[in-house]
């Protein structure tokens, strides 16, 4: 197995969670792209982390895999707020900042 | 051969990855598209056990597809799997197109990157990314999860307790965020009604 497999897994996986982010306008299903996103780097830290000899590549997934788990917790915070503001959790809708 | 068992898991567990990732961003029932996640979350286990990060793939079962996939399905099934569906209006036109570029584009970018610095790049050059990649434990003498917890309370004490502040933080914000006292005051805007 060569480390250029799992890095272009990774790099296909990151691809479709960017594209997810880009059309959905449903804002769970845009998290759970940037989770995707998330998963990608993972595979990328894990495999650099192995290909060195070293489980610091291990111990920064752990760190991103708490990242994602506070992200997605006020993340998911927000879309409740959106939804119980506006009843629609469209994120094209919320656009006050919009100029 | 071992070398045969790795291609194969890579393989099924890889299909598996990316057909989980597809499922997420094609699925119109928001359910259906996080069953897809869990079945991706698997993948990515399953990917890391055969990187010999066991303690991370029982980490990314136990958190990944336990806490956040079911607090997806929660709040899906708390604001109505219907009203979630419902979100089917065709956006600006050029949005689909556009990301699509955009994701084959990115995708062109890093395999670029991966195949010009690999082998056959430069001459003689071999970078990293054409380097066997480790299958080993990295040190077979000890644990997985025993080396990973001396690295965190060694090296990474400050990031760790970091995280602590941080996942203390968040939790306390999106307790405060959809706190329901005082909901009557939140102004309600009119959908139309944009400043500008």
């Amino acid at each position: 197995m060569l480390l250029n497999q799992f890095l272009g897994l990774a790099a296909i996986l990151f691809c479709i969670g960017v594209y997810g982010v880009l059309t959905r306008r449903n804002g769970v299903m845009v998290l759970m792209s940037i989770e995707l996103i998330l998963n990608a780097v993972n595979i990328n830290l894990v495999a650099f982390g192995a290909y060195q000899g070293d489980v610091g590549g291990q111990v920064f997934a752990l760190f991103v895999i708490a990242v994602a788990a506070a992200e997605v917790g006020v993340g998911l915070a927000i879309v409740l707020l959106i939804y119980r503001n506006r009843r629609s959790i469209d994120v094209s809708e919320a656009d006050l900042l919009q100029g | 051969m071992g070398n045969v068992a790795e291609v194969i898991v890579f393989l099924i567990s890889g299909a598996i990855v990316l057909g989980g990732g597809l499922g997420v961003i094609l699925n119109r029932n928001p359910v259906h598209a996080a069953l897809s996640l869990i079945a991706s979350f698997f993948g990515v286990a399953v990917l890391f056990i055969s990187q010999e990060a066991h303690f991370l793939a029982f980490v990314q079962v136990v958190v990944y597809g336990g806490a956040i996939v079911v607090l997806f399905l929660f709040v899906i099934m708390l604001l109505g799997v219907d009203r979630a569906e419902q979100v089917r209006v065709e956006q600006l036109s050029m949005q689909r197109p556009l990301a699509i570029v955009t994701g084959v584009m990115l995708f062109g970018l890093a395999m670029g990157g991966l195949f010009l610095s690999g082998p056959g790049g430069e001459e003689g050059a071999v970078a990293a990314t054409g380097q066997q990649s480790a299958m080993v434990p990295i040190d077979e003498t000890e644990p997985n999860v025993r080396q990973l917890g001396l690295d965190l309370f060694t090296r990474n004490v400050l990031a760790f307790e970091a995280t602590a502040i941080l996942l203390t933080i968040a939790t306390v914000g999106a307790v405060v965020l959809v706190r329901n006292e005082g909901a009557e005051d939140l102004v309600v805007d009119e959908p139309g009604t944009s400043i500008g």
